[in-house]
């Protein structure tokens, strides 16, 4: 997952950027850093995959005496949000950004504090007590004879996460849907700074619940390529089965959960029936539900026996078996297909523009699974298919995850066959040697990628999973004592979130929580 | 049709009995619980607790336990508790997260819009205490840093299970609040 770093003039990255793109490359990651301590610059990182599944890092120094970088978003508008975090985060702004919009703190956060800066100050706590008439963002209107604005949000009639909408409407039908995030933002990349691995992976695995495992494992892998670690087969096997698990409950829970979208009951309680029956397989396996605490650096914690793979097996049959009816029956509804399909559409142009992954780009025909395309744990061995359907309705979001439950239940039972003998984890001494290894070791680290060429005793690595959502990517930067300098977390949500409002205009509103749900996006794991 | 009603009967009732046979799933702990659970609701409320959700900025693993327990093997709403649309509707505000400063000024709207006598439960350890974000720039640490709580449900994310049990304080807290 390294490849190379280049250090680039700030003129020269609009070009840079624009060549890129233009040869196929596509945005994976952007990360700001605070280095003026370590080196006297502020760090941008933009991480691209190349067509030939290469990664090129352009690094952009900042002087501290000039906090300001040239926008790409005009070129590339996948950098959007990535550029308005780093602005809201770091304070370095983006020049020429169309839409430079605080992103992350709202109105009660007081400007010129940048919470990802080392000599951040935390500002008095009677300034972040907002008053009655705290002024709302200006957002974008519709205007004009018989349009209405249907503000939603952020606390919801259902049980969902917060987040505003604000729809322009004539009548029924959307014209424009403006979403505001970022409420449960948590400031997790900040807390996991100055911890040790341990109490990061803690922070990581709770960024979100519902992808916890795969962003334990993310934050692992990170963690491992920057120390130079290589975990047994044996763990590299539980975490794939741990991460198929996570994607079942999570798949067959979203296909139920869609179907309240439009008020079939049999869908609901039949996926929510099968959703409780993994979970409780989940706490069987692992103690936990969420399957948290089974993950470490270096490996795994909790090993399966084989009368724990046994129950496994048992348990997925039926599941397969139940789900495979309940599916029949709701692709036989004529009722509910017509509300699936054609509704929603995500153009691919869109997705790709924007730099959609997971379920959503596979639904509108872009064949991006970060299982095959950054082999990680297990699935380097397992031979599986990236699901793709090209109409990129609710319907084609609905059959991707269908099929990707045959996949995973497929992926999860050559995972038992192959499951090789031997140790599930490195001793924590060895990872703790290794963490202690990086004090001075920076030079020989030179070229090998990751931008650690010149971040002298500071090492970094990335982590890729796939997630139930998509492509999860966790950047991190360790200190020389093996702490946490920087932990960037760049979820599916986070690249997917821009999409949603873009399908909904031309729907009607009651359809706007069916759009929703066959997303089913995280707000926890894009706003951290 | 045919096919739906056929799967229906054939699954039959999958929702956990108070008196669970032994070897269900719904396992030793969760049939005395739901005993419990009955008989207070039927003396204390007349079989009606109205619970409104408010998520204060949690990673949605207790949103979603709390989702499960309306799932048809838990099937609260048997119990006479359900979830509202609205805080003017509610008895109980089940909080998760620790209070984000972004949803600071919804949860006391929240709050505010729900008539006396109300409960706050904290629910799950963001809610009780900040858990994982502590002292971070981004939240308060907790709900009673910003209205006052009355039953801490600690758990990362709590079970369902656990849920039940806190709902069964909630019940006994009840009567001092002058319901009867």
């Amino acid at each position: 997952m390294r490849g190379t770093v280049s250090a680039i003039p700030a003129a020269a990255l609009p070009d840079r950027v624009r060549a890129l793109a233009e040869g196929g490359a596509r945005l994976v990651s952007m990360v700001g850093t605070d280095e003026r301590l370590s080196e006297g610059f502020y760090n941008l990182r933009y991480v691209f995959r190349l067509p030939s599944g290469g990664v090129e890092t352009l690094l952009l120094r900042l002087d501290p005496q000039d906090t300001t970088f040239p926008s790409v978003t005009p070129l590339l508008p996948a950098a959007q949000w990535y550029e308005r975090e780093v602005q809201d985060l770091l304070g370095l702004t983006p020049l020429g950004h169309p839409d430079p919009r605080p992103l992350v703190l709202h109105e009660p956060w007081p400007r010129g504090y940048y919470p990802l800066r080392q000599d951040f100050v935390p500002p008095p706590q009677e300034a972040l007590v907002p008053g009655e008439a705290a002024p709302l963002l200006p957002s974008p209107r519709v205007v004009g004879e018989g349009t209405i604005a249907i503000p939603v949000g952020p606390i919801h009639a259902g049980i969902i996460e917060p987040g505003h909408f604000r729809f322009g409407a004539v009548g029924e039908n959307v014209l424009h849907l403006e979403a505001r995030l970022f409420y449960t933002h948590r400031g997790l990349e900040k807390q996991a700074e100055g911890k040790d691995l341990d109490d990061g992976l803690v922070v990581a695995e709770r960024i979100c619940g519902a992808c916890s495992v795969s962003h334990a494992v993310s934050y692992c892998q990170a963690v491992e390529e920057a120390l130079g670690l290589t975990i047994p087969r044996r763990a590299a096997y539980l975490r794939t089965l741990y991460l198929e698990l996570e994607r079942l409950y999570n798949h067959v829970g979203d296909v139920g959960n869609v179907c309240a979208g439009v008020g079939f009951a049999f869908g609901v309680s039949g996926g929510s029936r099968l959703k409780e029956k993994l979970q409780r397989l989940n706490a069987g396996l692992t103690g936990h539900r969420f399957l948290r605490g089974a993950q470490a650096v270096g490996g795994v914690r909790k090993d399966l026996s084989e009368g724990e793979l046994g129950l496994m097996q048992t348990v997925l049959a039926e599941v397969e078996a139940e789900f495979g009816e309940l599916t029949e029956v709701l692709f036989a509804n004529t009722s509910v297909m017509d509300r699936f399909a054609t509704t929603g559409v995500l153009k691919p142009d869109h997705a790709h523009d924007l730099g959609v992954v997971g379920v959503a780009a596979r639904a509108s025909g872009l064949a991006l699974d970060a299982r095959a395309d950054w082999p990680h744990a297990a699935y380097g061995d397992i031979p599986f298919t990236v699901v793709t359907e090209p109409a990129g309705d609710v319907l084609a979001r609905v059959r991707v995850r269908v099929r990707e439950v045959a996949e995973s239940l497929a992926i999860a039972r050559a995972a038992v066959i192959g499951l090789p003998s031997g140790p599930i984890r490195l001793t924590p001494a060895e990872v703790a040697a290794a963490a202690l290894a990086s004090r001075g070791a920076g030079e020989d680290q030179v070229g090998d990628g990751g931008g650690r060429g010149g971040d002298g005793p500071y090492r970094t690595g990335m982590g890729i999973t796939e997630s139930p959502r998509g492509e999860n990517v966790h950047w991190v930067m360790l200190d020389p004592d093996g702490h946490i300098a920087r932990l960037r977390v760049r979820s599916a949500s986070f690249t997917n979130w821009p999409a949603v409002p873009l399908t909904v205009p031309g729907n009607i509103v009651p359809d706007f929580p069916l759009i929703n749900k066959s997303f089913e996006l995280c707000y926890s794991c894009l706003d951290r | 049709m045919w096919q739906m009603l056929r799967k229906s009967l054939s699954v039959g009732v999958v929702t956990e009995r108070p008196e669970a046979a032994p070897g269900s799933e719904a396992g030793p702990e969760l049939a005395p619980l739901l005993k419990e659970l009955d008989a207070k609701t039927r003396r204390i409320l007349g079989r009606s607790l109205h619970i409104r959700h408010v998520d204060s900025g949690s990673c949605n693993g207790c949103d979603f336990e709390m989702n499960a327990l309306l799932n048809p093997i838990y099937d609260l709403q048997r119990l006479g508790f359900d979830f509202v649309a609205s805080p003017r509707h509610a008895d109980l505000l089940m909080v998760t997260g620790p209070v984000t400063h972004n949803l600071r000024q919804a949860v006391l709207r929240t709050v505010d819009a729900t008539p006396l006598p109300r409960l706050v439960m904290a629910l799950g350890g963001c809610a009780c205490d900040g858990g994982v974000t502590a002292g971070s720039y981004a939240s308060c640490g907790g709900v009673d840093k910003v209205v006052p709580v009355d039953i801490y449900v600690p758990g990362c994310p709590p079970t369902p299970a656990d849920i039940i049990r806190a709902l069964l304080t909630a019940l006994d807290r009840l009567p001092a609040e002058g319901r009867g």
